[in-house]
């Protein structure tokens, strides 16, 4: 949800459309958490994702759930610190342990900056400048600590595309 | 010559609906003297209920709002809210209190709402036509108890105000009644008391006024103050609950 | 000017919440429901700064009663919930439409009937654009369907509720109010306007005592009343109508569509034109007072058009479409229930088949 967050605030400096949509009610906790990012040049009519360019997936129950939820010829980033199914047909899939990567970091929160960074490295989509800055807006006051460690986080999966 | 009783500012001069020997007439009163008393009249604003007082703000003479039935406690906590130098109170009976309302009094009680609330007590429904209230006793008849509310199915008298008295926002509670020159005196300090405590900002203050209603009691006006002092005190006693 | 805006990402919910502050909002009482507990949080967090007064009411009829009594000391008065605590707030709307007080209620509307789901829906039209609670009133219903609109529509809900003295409601649903978008925003530092109308309550030295009330029991007065409120109504019907066009000039099919389904559509109309295809949209923005002066423009214009009406309803806004169309063209409805939208495919198959 967080990386989600950034990813599209970043791009909204940049100038372009947006929008976020998250998954609410009952299933925030517990079940599986996911949002949905669209990023353009044009205006956006829905912002619900019916089949993604990119799943960017955390966790091996999310991954059986939503793997087969992208384009034909789409990529799919998933983490491979937990057991996952076999990949979808027609989807190019990169497994990365971001989990044991962010523990080997000492911080489990920044597997999803990890795997946002190891996005961007492929796709490009939005400046890592302006995803460092989303990061030093975000980081909420009194915890400016998180903004080093997230930035670290993020240079780890970028270098791993 | 020395005038010592005269129509209150606070009260219009103009005749009420209520039926020969209703309590409400002398209710409204007590409150107008005591605004009067205590020079507040410009910032009052009291607050009127669904039931036989649907109408009491054409009898004061100071701002007063209506409120959907049981609500007046919603609108009166909105009202104190946005304009804390004004003095607010909600006149309420039985139904509108501790049935429809129960949710609003107790929830602005716990609140501790600067508050000042008159809750008109007499055991039945009035504006409808005589129908059970949840402070109608056992064994009193009623349009929807032919044969007396019965304990089953229909249960015993709701003591809303010993049931708030637990509740550390609420900072005065008084149950007072109308049956007597002496308790309509009472009356009068304890509404007095709660509106001072308003001023000084201390919080939630309610009385709770015993009234008679002869037409819905099937009895004469004497008989109903009588029925007052034997039946309906041995149920709700009189005096400081809290 | 520039300076004085920034770009803040955000939810519909929140957008409406700051929107709200920033027209001075100066009351707020709400009751937590999904899918709108952002507006609600918003307030609490960011309400008082402005001098407003916020209350986590104790429940959604102690809400709007709250807004009555907020409303009647001329302060701008405002309420939030989603469909089912909507519908319990409809008495309390009757009495302020009755009382001619203005306030504001927000709906974010979700599935029904009953407890229905959490997902979005549009199937509140009814309730909203014909009074919703008892006797002949009705609200101004404004329907944004961007975030910037979410944000943009509370200054105009409540200068309208000012000036008509009447409820005006925001029909939103959980897609609008979930999603984040950047909103443009004015920075400066907002009030909550506490006016001084004539009828409010408060200080009554030197003036005769102000009632608030919808209560007229003598003989032909609740008439009078009523034949006021009409002939206001009259005049919101003539002077309020608000909408939005896209390609209508020479559209042979016209897609007829509010909120979050119009922004749907609009891509889709885009679309469908760079493959040269003419479809137009007609968005109304007022759903009360409809915009029926676009229609009756369409409608008299030398094109055939035909109309395709597209809600998350069983069709109820169709009902409005079909009211101004009166038989003159062709009306088709194409909607999903319970919670369901319409997918892109499905809206261009039924397009297709019109043209």
């Amino acid at each position: 949800m967080l990386a989600g967050k950034i990813m599209a605030e970043a791009a909204m400096q940049e100038g372009r459309y947006v929008t976020w949509l998250p998954a609410y009610g009952p299933e925030v906790r517990g079940g599986t958490a996911f949002c949905m990012v669209i990023i353009s040049d044009s205006e956006i009519g829905s912002p619900y994702i019916g089949e993604a360019d990119t799943l960017i997936i955390l966790n091996g129950l999310s991954f059986q759930k939503f793997k087969c939820r992208v384009k034909k010829n789409g990529l799919i980033i998933a983490n491979s610190s937990f057991d996952l199914e076999d990949d979808p047909q027609n989807a190019r899939v990169l497994r990365y342990p971001f989990t044991d990567l962010a523990l080997k970091q000492g911080n489990i929160k920044v597997a999803n900056m990890i795997a946002l960074g190891s996005y961007l490295g492929q796709k490009g989509t939005v400046a890592t400048k302006t995803i460092f800055e989303t990061i030093r807006r975000m980081a909420p006051a009194g915890k400016k600590e998180l903004i080093k460690i997230n930035k670290q986080a993020f240079m780890q999966g970028l270098r791993l595309a | 010559m020395k005038k010592i009783f005269s129509h209150p500012r606070s009260l219009r001069k103009v005749t009420t609906h209520y039926c020969p020997g209703c309590g409400h007439g002398i209710a409204h009163r007590l409150i107008s003297e005591v605004v009067d008393e205590l020079g507040i009249r410009e910032k009052t604003i009291g607050v009127a209920p669904v039931g036989c007082a649907v109408v009491a703000y054409d009898y004061w003479d100071f701002d007063c709002s209506e409120a959907a039935h049981g609500r007046a406690l919603a609108v009166a906590t909105a009202i104190k809210r946005v304009k804390p130098k004004t003095i607010v109170f909600t006149y309420q009976g039985d139904g509108d209190l501790a049935a429809i309302g129960t949710n609003e009094t107790i929830h602005a009680a716990n609140r501790g709402e600067n508050l000042t609330v008159i809750f008109i007590n007499n055991a039945v429904y009035g504006m409808t036509g005589g129908q059970m209230a949840p402070t109608t006793l056992v064994g009193q008849k009623t349009a929807t108890t032919p044969k007396g509310r019965e304990v089953k199915g229909q249960g015993y008298p709701l003591k809303i105000s010993e049931m708030l008295k637990v509740l550390p926002g609420v900072k005065y509670l008084e149950r007072v009644s109308l049956h007597s020159p002496q308790e309509i005196l009472k009356a009068k300090a304890a509404i007095k008391q709660a509106f001072l405590n308003q001023i000084q900002g201390k919080g939630f203050s309610l009385v709770e006024i015993i009234s008679p209603c002869p037409t819905y009691w099937g009895m004469s006006p004497r008989q109903s103050l009588n029925w007052i002092k034997e039946v309906m005190l041995k149920e709700f006693p009189l005096g400081r609950i809290k | 000017m520039i300076n004085n805006l920034k770009r803040v990402l955000m939810t519909g919910n929140e957008a409406i919440a700051e929107g709200a502050i920033q027209a001075g909002c100066g009351f707020y009482a709400g009751y937590p429901i999904t899918p709108q507990n952002e507006l609600i949080a918003y307030m609490a967090a960011h309400l008082a700064d402005s001098g407003g007064v916020f209350i986590q009411a104790e429940s959604e009829l102690a809400a709007i009663n709250m807004v009555f009594g907020a409303s009647a000391c001329g302060v701008r008065a405002m309420t939030s919930s989603s469909s089912p605590g909507i519908s319990l707030k409809q008495e309390g709307i009757s009495y302020i439409a009755g009382a001619q007080l203005p306030a504001v209620i927000v709906n974010v509307m979700r599935g029904g009937p009953g407890l229905g789901n959490i997902w979005p829906s549009q199937a509140d039209y009814f309730q909203a654009t014909r009074g919703g609670g008892h006797g002949d009133y009705r609200s101004i219903v404004l329907a944004p369907s961007t975030v910037q609109e979410c944000y943009e529509c509370m200054p105009l809900a409540f200068s309208l509720a000012d000036q008509y003295r009447m409820p005006a409601i925001i029909l939103s649903d959980g897609m609008l109010g979930q999603m984040m978008e950047p909103v443009l925003m004015r920075s400066h530092k907002p009030l909550a306007i506490s006016h001084k109308p004539k009828w409010a309550l408060g200080n009554s030295k030197g003036r005769s005592p102000n009632v608030a009330k919808s209560f007229y029991l003598r003989e032909g007065d609740l008439e009078k009343v009523n034949l006021l409120l009409q002939k206001k109504y009259k005049t919101i019907e003539a002077k309020e109508q608000r909408y939005q066009g896209q390609y209508l000039d020479d559209a042979k099919v016209v897609l007829v569509a509010y909120g979050t389904m119009a922004r749907i559509i609009k891509s889709i109309t885009h679309k469908l034109r760079g493959q040269g295809k003419k479809v137009g949209l007609l968005r109304p923005i007022t759903l009360w007072p409809f915009p029926v002066q676009a229609f009756e423009r369409l409608a008299l214009g030398k094109m055939a058009k035909k109309f395709l009406v597209v809600e998350m309803s069983a069709g109820q806004m169709l009902e409005d479409v079909k009211l101004v169309i009166n038989g003159r063209s062709a009306v088709g409805f194409l909607g999903r229930l319970g919670g369901g939208m319409p997918s892109e495919e499905e809206i261009i198959k039924n397009i297709t088949s019109l043209l």
